[in-house]
């Protein structure tokens, strides 16, 4: 009871916590970057995507053990949330309405 | 219980998916119910900041006023110089740290390295404890710049709603994992997992999974603070 086995899917050298450590700061710096050289447009908005995905990426994955679980797991997990972009959808459409209303009936900066 | 739940894994890859999903009793086969619910409450919390982030969004579409410049308004004057956004970057380090300082407590745990693990969780608490005292002097500065809920000097007056919701939620949420931290760190410290004694709530035995399960929860919080980085201070 008292001694601990570990887990196989556990058994990970200290060293790749360090890695994906060092990754992470290697990220964070880029789209800290981002900002201070003011990148604009679409060029700004893919940067700050694929920077965020990656960060997101390796915490799940190497962090939270999600790379070493199984399937049932990973999909009962990480697919739901992938419908709030239906949610994101359906909002952009409704802020383009009320913005186009705002607009025609109070003007811009009112 | 581990034991069992371990020789229950059946296929691996999609066929598995099939296979755990109608078999009997349980999904999950190799996690044990702690570790689910665990990852189920974390889906449930996606779901609330996915709900924040986007009503941020939906205002900041619709609004006719310019949305003000982050990259302005949380610059930081170092030295004679406005240095944009510094105070956030360095949040996020931090917060960064912290997940590292976790990930390798949960690894020292499964070898039953006990001061290692408990010395590592209080660094996590420490520096998670760091975050929420630089959010507390973000707050103040913006407070006295005379940033509201209903109004701010820089633009459209929905800034401050939504910035003092999404920051004051995920605040809680470190402020929460500290203490969560604080106290498994000690039954750790204690030797309540090689000696088995019983926890005072539940009067069972606990085991090193719990530090795992302790660090789920905190790198979501280090997960969620990556994409209100993006959309909130980076956008």
């Amino acid at each position: 009871m008292a001694q601990t086995r570990i887990p196989t899917e556990m058994q990970h050298p200290i060293k790749l916590y360090l890695v994906v450590w060092g990754w992470l700061f290697v990220l964070s710096t880029s789209s800290y970057l981002v900002d201070y050289f003011h990148l604009e447009g679409y060029l700004r908005w893919v940067l700050i995507l694929l920077l965020m995905i990656s960060k997101a990426w390796l915490i799940v994955a190497v962090f939270m053990h999600m790379a070493w679980e199984r399937l049932a797991l990973i999909c009962a997990i990480l697919l739901p949330p992938l419908l709030v972009l239906v949610f994101v959808a359906i909002m952009v459409s409704e802020s383009n309405y009320t913005l186009l209303t705002r607009i025609a009936f109070f003007g811009w900066h009112s | 219980m581990r034991n069992v739940a371990e020789n229950l894994t059946g296929p691996s890859g999609w066929r598995g998916i099939g296979a755990d999903w109608s078999s009997d009793q349980r999904a999950f086969k190799n996690v044990s119910w702690g570790k689910a619910m665990m990852w189920i409450f974390l889906l449930s919390d996606t779901f609330i900041f996915s709900c924040f982030l986007l009503s941020y969004m939906t205002a900041r579409m619709s609004t006719t006023e310019p949305w003000p410049n982050p990259s302005e308004v949380f610059a930081l004057r170092i030295g004679g110089e406005q240095v944009p956004l510094i105070l956030i970057a360095i949040m996020t380090f931090v917060l960064i740290s912290s997940s590292g300082t976790m990930a390798m407590a949960v690894n020292f745990g499964y070898r039953g390295d006990r001061a290692k693990t408990a010395a590592l969780m209080l660094a996590t608490a420490a520096f998670g404890a760091t975050f929420v005292g630089m959010q507390a002097f973000e707050w103040t500065k913006l407070i006295l710049e005379g940033v509201r809920p209903w109004a701010n000097p820089f633009g459209a007056p929905q800034f401050g709603s939504t910035f003092f919701m999404i920051t004051g939620f995920h605040g809680t949420h470190v402020t929460i994992g500290v203490v969560f931290l604080l106290i498994i760190a000690r039954k750790v410290w204690r030797g309540d997992f090689d000696t088995g004694r019983r926890g005072f709530f539940t009067s069972r035995k606990g085991n090193y999974e719990i530090v795992e399960i302790t660090g789920l929860y905190w790198h979501f919080v280090d997960l969620v603070w990556v994409f209100i980085f993006a959309f909130f201070y980076l956008w």
